[in-house]
């Protein structure tokens, strides 16, 4: 596939009312900024403290997996990236959240517009109930204004785009009409990665992306990611040690509320600077 | 090694025994149905004909059709679910998607449980101080369907909190996180998937508007009024209200006249809730999940 990279988006796109499709400022080195940072990021819900100190730069462009025992806090920092957490009511958060370089905690952020740039993969695929078609447009429409007055064929074209993009457009072309839901596991995971690309976002959150899927679509579904990366910022929670090993360049270990380490993939394999992060890695940690 | 024991011959008696108790007591529930319908066609049967259904009744009331009686009822039912359907739903969405889990949606669904409770002679009571005197409706359909409405709201509240509850938490999450608002996730997303149950709310509103008497006697419907209503301010005759006047008040009623009322009014809500029915399966086909 021949994938221009998308330079950043100005920062402004997080604000109310921002147009979607400002042009954005040439930025230089894709691969070397930073897409999302923490800075002393604690975060509770009700008395349970969940994130300690969390200082994190996830750069952009690259894959990077989040490791570590279940409960160490990655999906709470995952769902803190595009604020899904604060629908709970009783979280609270302090520190600073940036993506692009904007504090996406600040009071005059919009949270559509957050969630909108930063799309998120569940564990469990979960498409709409509603057709392939509606699925792939459902996001569009709620964000494109465009899309109100846009043609069947335009409409058609933005459907087909993201479809070829997770490589499921062959397989669906005949029965965009059908419902999402008797799609296989697979194919479900992929149509919810196609419905967030018409909204063009910058960062990619996947929260265990395989783990619902059998061996044959785990490896489709990584190596749709990995052909994703570069245009995309992807976060990707995982338990899976060898699916960290194969499918990031960095890898972050958490363990109980903090980040024990963030090196590259292959480093943090083979010299783990911390003994817990080894033991965790070659499965000694209890 | 593998024969049944004296045991398992004693529990699988006890099995089949529970069984065929269970099915009796469900063929006892059938039973009441039929026997009603079925008395009533043989009785009331003879006196339907299209002349019944379309004049008024005559010689004081012991002869002659139901039109007005019909008529009303219909009003009423329209009425009363224009009055009480948005407010219900309206209601049901933001107890469902919106309302924190406090003490204050605790105490509302705490008084949508107890006027679920109250009985129909007090909602009239009600009716009547209320949208009778005190909004100055006089008696009129609107203060009877009003009345009707505050009765069945609780049915429609809760029915449809029970189908919006039915549509997985999953779909909202994932428009939630696509940046979808909760009213573009619920207008897309939840009602289409639920508006089957509520229909199946409405249906039961439906049968109890039309059935309910105590609740117009004072507030909206007489006893004789042979004019067909005009507008929401005009008294008007209903079936149940009718059915029970010349049961009980008139004297020299022939036999079948009440049986013929009570057919009508059984008619007219089943071929209601087969409207429905048709619509919401209608609905039902086109749910992607």
């Amino acid at each position: 596939m021949d994938r221009t990279p998308t330079p950043p988006r100005e920062a402004s796109d997080f604000e109310v009312g921002a147009a979607a499709d400002r042009p954005v400022e040439a930025a230089g080195d894709v691969a070397g900024g930073v897409a999302i940072e923490t800075r002393q990021l604690n975060l509770w819900y009700g008395d349970f403290q969940a994130l300690f100190d969390v200082d994190l730069r996830i750069k952009q462009g690259i894959i990077t997996s989040m490791i570590g025992p279940s409960g160490c806090g990655k999906t709470t920092l995952l769902r803190t990236v595009n604020r899904i957490n604060e629908r709970l009511g009783y979280v609270r958060t302090t520190g600073a959240v940036e993506v692009l370089g904007r504090d996406i905690l600040a009071p005059e952020v919009e949270v559509v517009q957050v969630r909108r740039h930063v799309g998120m993969v569940f564990q469990r695929p979960n498409p709409l109930p509603l057709s392939i078609r509606e699925n792939v447009l459902f996001g569009y429409r709620i964000h494109e204004p465009a899309a109100r007055q846009a043609s069947r064929g335009e409409l058609d074209a933005v459907v087909e785009d993201a479809l070829k993009t997770v490589l499921l457009w062959d397989g669906v072309k005949d029965r965009l009409n059908s419902r999402a839901t008797a799609l296989s596991l697979e194919e479900q995971q992929k149509l919810c990665i196609a419905r967030l690309l018409p909204l063009k976002p910058t960062v990619l959150l996947m929260d265990e992306p395989c783990s619902a899927l059998d061996p044959a679509g785990t490896e489709a579904v990584e190596e749709l990611i990995w052909g994703l990366r570069g245009e995309y910022t992807f976060l990707m929670v995982t338990h899976n040690m060898a699916q960290a090993r194969r499918a990031s360049d960095e890898c972050v270990f958490m363990l109980l509320g903090r980040v024990i380490e963030h090196a590259r993939t292959d480093e943090i394999f083979v010299t783990p600077r911390h003994e817990t992060t080894a033991d965790y890695i070659e499965g000694r940690y209890a | 090694m593998f024969e049944a024991t004296e045991l398992n011959f004693r529990d699988n008696r006890v099995e089949w025994a529970v069984k065929a108790l269970f099915l009796l007591m469900t063929l006892l529930l059938i039973l009441p149905v039929l026997l009603i319908l079925g008395v009533l066609l043989y009785r009331g049967g003879p006196v339907l004909s299209w002349e019944f259904l379309f004049t008024q009744p005559t010689n004081g009331m012991t002869a002659g059709g139901v039109l007005p009686a019909l008529v009303g009822t219909i009003w009423l039912v329209v009425v009363a679910l224009l009055a009480s359907v948005p407010i219900g739903v309206a209601a049901a969405i933001y107890l469902s998607e919106y309302a924190p889990q406090n003490a204050l949606t605790r105490a509302i669904n705490l008084a949508i449980i107890n006027l679920a409770g109250v009985p129909s002679i007090v909602h009239a009571l009600f009716g009547v101080g209320a949208f009778v005197y005190f909004f100055r409706f006089g008696t009129s359909i609107l203060a009877a369907s009003l009345t009707l409405a505050i009765m069945t709201l609780p049915v429609v509240i809760v029915s449809t909190l029970e189908s919006l509850r039915a549509v997985p938490h999953a779909f909202r999450e994932a428009c939630w996180n696509m940046g979808a608002t909760r009213w573009q996730t619920i207008w897309r997303v939840v009602l289409p998937n639920s508006i089957s149950g509520i229909l199946t709310g409405v249906i039961l509103e439906v049968s109890r508007t039309a059935g309910e008497t105590a609740p117009i006697m004072f507030t909206g419907a007489a006893m004789f009024m042979p004019l067909l209503p005009r507008s929401v301010f005009d008294q008007t005759m209903a079936l149940s209200l009718h059915l029970y006047t010349i049961s009980m008040n008139v004297p020299d009623v022939p036999e079948a006249l009440p049986y013929g009322v009570a057919l009508v009014l059984i008619g007219l809500i089943l071929s209601m809730n087969a409207i429905s029915i048709g619509f919401r399966t209608v609905l039902r086909s086109r749910r992607k999940w």
